[in-house]
Formats: C-alpha cells, sequence, structure tokens
C-alpha cells in the first residue's frame, strides 16, 4: 500500500445543476465497481446553493487519509464563479472541463488540458436542463477512460438516478461522452 | 415461531456507498436500537432523514419531535420500556439534551446521543467543530461519568454506533457519539458482516440472573443492576434522586448520597481500561506524538506519514477512539518519555486539557493546534510540527 497517490476530481457549479450527484455517481463507480477506495464530499447549508456549490471525489488504491481534495488532477467547472473559485487549486497540466456557455473566462488556459462540453445545450436537446450533470460526467468519462471503466459508471448512474429517468440518464451520458471537445492546442489525449 | 416480515429490510452483508450520518443509522438498526426520536438540525439532518426511512421499515419508530428536549426524553421512555433507543443532533441541540443525560446518568438508562458538533457558541455556524468535547463530560448537571466516543470513517460511524449501544446497555448509562461534519457527510466504503457474526449486547433482566420479582432490588445485586422493564411482574423503580439500593429515595444521609454518586462515577471511571480505546501508529521510540481524536485524525495520519515520508521526521500518531472515559492508562502505557507532543484539534485544545494531566510527567511541551469551523488541511498540522520541531 502506498501512502500518497491520490486521484482528486471537484465538480463545481451552480447548485442544483446536479454536482452532489455525479460526485456520488463517480465515487461509488470508483469504490463499488471498480474496487478502489474512493471519499466523496459535498457543498452543503448556503453555499450549495450558490454559484460555486462543489462536490469532491478523492480516489486510491490505498487507504485515504485526509478526505478532501488537495491539488486536484481534474475540476469540472459548469459556472463562471465554481471556475473562479476553484481554479487557483487545479494542479499543472490538470485537466478542466467547462461548458462554453457559462463558462466565458478561463485565466492562463495554457496552464491546463482545457476541454469544452455544451452540457446544458445538449441537456435542452434530450429532454430539460436537469440532465446536463449526466452530460458532464459522459464527457469526463472520454476523458478518463483509462481509470475506470464505462460499466461501472453506467451501473452507477443506474443505482443513483430516480429509476424512471435512468434510460434518459444513461442517453446524456452518452452524449457527452461523444461531444466533448478539445479547447486550447495541446491534444494530449493523443500523445 | 415465525420469520419476523421486516427481515426483508434489514441490511444485508455487503459492501454499501453511504454516507457517515447512514452508517451511523443503519449501525444502530444493526445494534438492535427500534425507537429514533429526534429534531432537524444541520449538519445532522441526513441522519434523521434516513431513520425516518429506515426505521418504520424494519418495524421501528421513528418520530420527530417537537425540539431536542423531547427528543431526549423519548429515548429515556423508551428505554425504560426495554427498547433500544437513540437521536441524532447538533450542538445547539445536544445542549438541549443536557438535562435528558443527567437524568439518564443518574436513573442508569441505556441510551445513545449522537452529536454531530458544529461550532458555536449560540447558533454558531452549520461547518465542522470539536467544540463539545468538554460539554459531552462536564455538561450535564451533578457528578457521574460518561461514555463518549469519536468515529473518524464511514466504517466507525457504523461500527462505534454498534459499540455505543454495546456499551449503552453493558454499563446502563446514556453512551455519546461525538462525530463532526467532515465524516458524517462523507461518502466511503461501508463493509457490513454477517449478522450473527457482529457482537451484540443486550442489558441483562433479574430473570436472566434468576431473581424472582419480591427478591428484585432496582439498584443492587451487581455494580451495574440488572434493569426490569415495564410490564416484567418486577417492580420497576426509576428514580433521579439520590436513592439506596430497593429504590428508597426517603431514607437520605450522606452515605446513601455518597454511595449512589460513587458507584455511577466509578462503574464507569474504574473500568476506563476496558471501555477505553486509542489506536497508535509508529510510536515505539518516537520522540514527537500526534494526538488526535475524530474526523481531525484523517488530517493527523495524512501529515504523519508526509512528515516520515518527506521531511524525514520522527513523528507518530495516537488517536483517541473514546474521549470518555479518558484514557488516561492507556496513553501512559505507550508514551514514556518525549518531547513534543502536538494536539490539532478543532477547537482552542479542550482535549488538552485531560491529554496534559495524564502526561505532565512525560513530556515537556504540549501544542495545541486549533482550526476553527473547518477541518484542518495537512499543510496546517505539517507546519505547526515543522515549526517546533526546527
Amino acid at each position: 500500500m502506498s501512502h500518497g497517490k491520490r486521484f482528486e476530481i471537484r465538480i463545481a457549479g451552480f447548485g442544483g445543476q446536479g454536482m452532489v450527484t455525479i460526485g456520488r455517481i463517480l465515487g461509488e463507480a470508483f469504490s463499488i465497481y471498480e474496487g478502489k477506495n474512493s471519499a466523496n464530499s459535498q457543498s452543503y447549508g448556503p453555499e450549495s446553493r450558490g454559484g460555486a456549490c462543489k462536490s469532491e471525489v478523492v480516489v486510491a488504491d490505498g487507504e485515504i487519509y485526509y478526505p478532501n481534495v488537495r491539488r486536484p488532477d481534474v475540476l469540472i467547472a459548469l459556472s463562471q464563479r465554481a471556475l473562479d473559485t476553484y481554479l487557483p487549486d487545479l494542479r499543472d497540466s490538470g485537466i478542466l472541463l467547462i461548458d462554453p456557455a457559462s463558462v466565458k473566462d478561463i485565466p492562463q488556459p495554457e496552464k491546463y488540458r482545457v476541454h469544452e462540453i455544451a452540457a446544458m445545450a445538449i441537456a435542452h436537446e434530450i429532454g430539460g436542463v436537469k440532465y446536463q450533470n449526466c452530460v458532464a460526467l459522459g464527457a469526463l468519462y472520454s476523458l478518463l477512460a483509462e481509470v475506470l471503466k464505462e460499466s461501472s459508471l453506467r451501473k452507477a448512474i443506474a443505482d443513483n438516478v430516480p429509476p424512471e429517468t435512468v434510460d434518459i440518464n444513461l442517453k446524456a451520458f452518452e452524449r457527452g461522452m461523444s461531444s466533448v471537445r478539445r479547447y486550447g492546442a495541446e491534444d494530449w489525449l493523443r500523445q | 415461531m415465525t420469520k419476523d416480515p421486516h427481515e426483508l429490510y434489514w441490511l444485508k452483508p455487503g459492501r454499501y456507498y453511504l454516507q457517515g450520518s447512514e452508517a451511523c443509522v443503519e449501525g444502530a438498526l444493526m445494534a438492535g436500537c427500534r425507537v429514533f426520536a429526534g429534531y432537524p438540525i444541520t449538519p445532522a439532518s441526513e441522519a434523521l432523514e434516513h431513520a425516518a426511512r429506515r426505521f418504520p421499515q424494519v418495524g421501528g419508530r421513528f418520530i420527530q419531535m417537537e425540539d431536542e428536549i423531547g427528543s431526549a426524553s423519548v429515548l429515556i421512555g423508551a428505554s425504560w420500556g426495554g427498547t433500544k433507543a437513540m437521536t441524532v443532533t447538533s450542538s445547539p441541540g445536544f445542549s438541549l439534551m443536557q438535562e435528558a443525560i443527567s437524568i439518564g446518568i443518574m436513573s442508569e438508562t441505556p441510551m445513545v446521543i449522537v452529536d454531530i458538533q458544529r461550532p458555536g457558541p449560540g447558533q454558531g455556524y452549520i461547518t465542522a467543530s470539536q467544540e463539545d468535547v468538554m460539554q459531552a463530560r462536564w455538561g450535564h448537571h451533578g457528578e457521574g461519568a460518561i461514555i463518549a466516543l469519536a468515529p473518524a470513517s464511514v466504517q466507525e460511524m457504523f461500527d462505534l454506533t454498534i459499540e455505543a449501544f454495546n456499551l449503552s446497555e453493558r454499563w446502563r448509562t446514556p453512551v455519546l457519539v461525538m462525530a463532526e461534519e467532515p465524516v458524517a457527510h462523507l461518502r466511503e466504503l461501508l463493509y457490513v458482516g454477517e449478522r450473527k457474526k457482529i457482537n451484540i449486547f443486550n442489558r441483562k433482566k433479574p430473570q436472566d440472573l434468576g431473581i424472582k420479582p419480591d427478591a428484585y432490588l432496582p439498584w443492587g445485586h451487581e455494580v451495574v443492576a440488572p434493569m426490569a422493564n415495564w410490564g416484567d411482574g418486577y417492580n420497576v423503580n426509576f428514580v433521579g434522586l439520590v436513592h439506596k439500593e430497593d429504590g428508597n429515595v426517603t431514607d437520605w444521609s450522606p452515605q446513601v448520597n455518597y454511595d449512589c454518586t460513587r458507584r455511577l462515577l466509578s462503574k464507569i471511571e474504574e473500568n476506563a481500561r476496558e471501555i477505553a480505546q486509542i489506536e497508535t501508529k509508529f510510536i515505539k521510540g518516537s520522540r514527537n506524538v500526534v494526538i488526535s481524536y475524530g474526523a481531525v485524525s484523517r488530517t493527523a495520519i495524512e501529515a504523519v506519514m508526509e512528515a516520515r515520508e518527506q521531511n524525514g521526521l520522527d513523528l507518530s500518531y495516537v488517536r483517541l477512539k473514546t474521549l470518555w472515559p479518558f484514557p488516561e492508562e492507556s496513553l501512559r502505557e505507550v508514551i514514556n518519555d518525549v518531547d513534543n507532543i502536538f494536539i490539532p484539534e478543532m477547537n482552542f485544545g479542550m482535549m488538552k486539557h485531560p491529554i496534559v494531566e495524564a502526561l505532565r510527567d512525560r513530556c515537556k511541551n504540549f501544542v495545541s493546534i486549533p482550526s476553527i469551523g473547518i477541518l484542518h488541511s495537512p499543510e496546517h498540522i505539517l507546519s505547526k510540527i515543522v515549526e517546533e520541531t526546527k
């Protein structure tokens, strides 16, 4: 068991965009279906209602002691305020996933691996804005394919959304997976 | 005998991804708790919500009371009726429960109160805190000891809640689970083993000891008296006044008062070795120790590991799994002669007091590392340690 090898994901946006839900889905996918350890925490109270609501997932093969994110490897920012608040913590060359409809300004984008997902627009197309979290989750999956299996996420989605919405959430997930777009010069995934 | 139809809803062995609050409620159900009374308060409401869903499923009772005074009082009545009972609250509600805790100690009533602490005083805020650890011990009026546990993970929210019920039944006393938001709201893996392998302790009844109703002394027979329930045919006598073995409260004398209070105190304090648990890492030969408890110990062990691996510091780790009775003997067993003891807490140094009291002849320098309203980061603890050991 090696100490300190952690993979950290932070998901942030407006309260109500489903950040907490996809944090839980990711955590469950890693812990229940991938056999890793994960710790998932989230905003609550008034913090969870503003523009910088967040959910965090720490993943490790070994024991997770400090349960919160320190220097995330991944930041999903679905509001400008979330980006402004949490971007400074993102580690250099970390993955930044944004929705261009709500995030207009990225300071020093060259420091990160920036990707765009039109989560809100796609969600509108398939049935409503509430599915944008699963669109973003699909996009995240296509960036993280080497660290977890698609089937794990699909199962975790089915476990965590209302039964009557499983199909449409999975559709959102698939659309997200195929719609992620590189922003900036570096195509690091192809390297 | 027909099978209990509620067994369908019992938690099955397996791996679950749950919040600490949910694991706590599941632990209570596993321990056989069937009455939950509570009043919502952040950051403890998730436990209440989970209990509201789960207790009726297994044939238990969930009741949302008018306030925390009522909630804690329900536990007393339920317990006297023979049922294991619990409530979950946060600091302002915990203040309101002190009266019931005091009655619970005097009437030797098994009951479990979980306090998911938030910063204070007053309404304070809704975030993380360990500011009630002294109130846990001293908040109730009068002498009499308390048992308080400090879980540090989702798994322990389950395991230590079961342990809280076992201790409460074993010693006939209120037991507190002093939790914090970073663990209560955290989601992690919970392993649940086979039900029949989980150790569950149920209170001793006079019937179990072969005591006939006419020979039963409600406060006698053993240090922890067997407990009769209403409806069992025994002389049930629960009193909040100082009393004799037979429950008589009118023959007061200084000796009766002394004996009654002394027993309440000593049944816990003199068994601290059995009740109170600590956990250690790297302690042998170490000159610098970090002592922590609850959620903070998650940061503390991270800091200790980093200090050893990256900075080559001699640093060891002790965690108080039990806050009260204070594990003084166990601490003195593992800590002999050290240079520094660091005590990170989400308060301004509350548990530092009993730690200094226990170890003042074994350490020169006790350093409190407070963090108020928020869990320490590993950097916070490390920077203070590096500064002191330079």
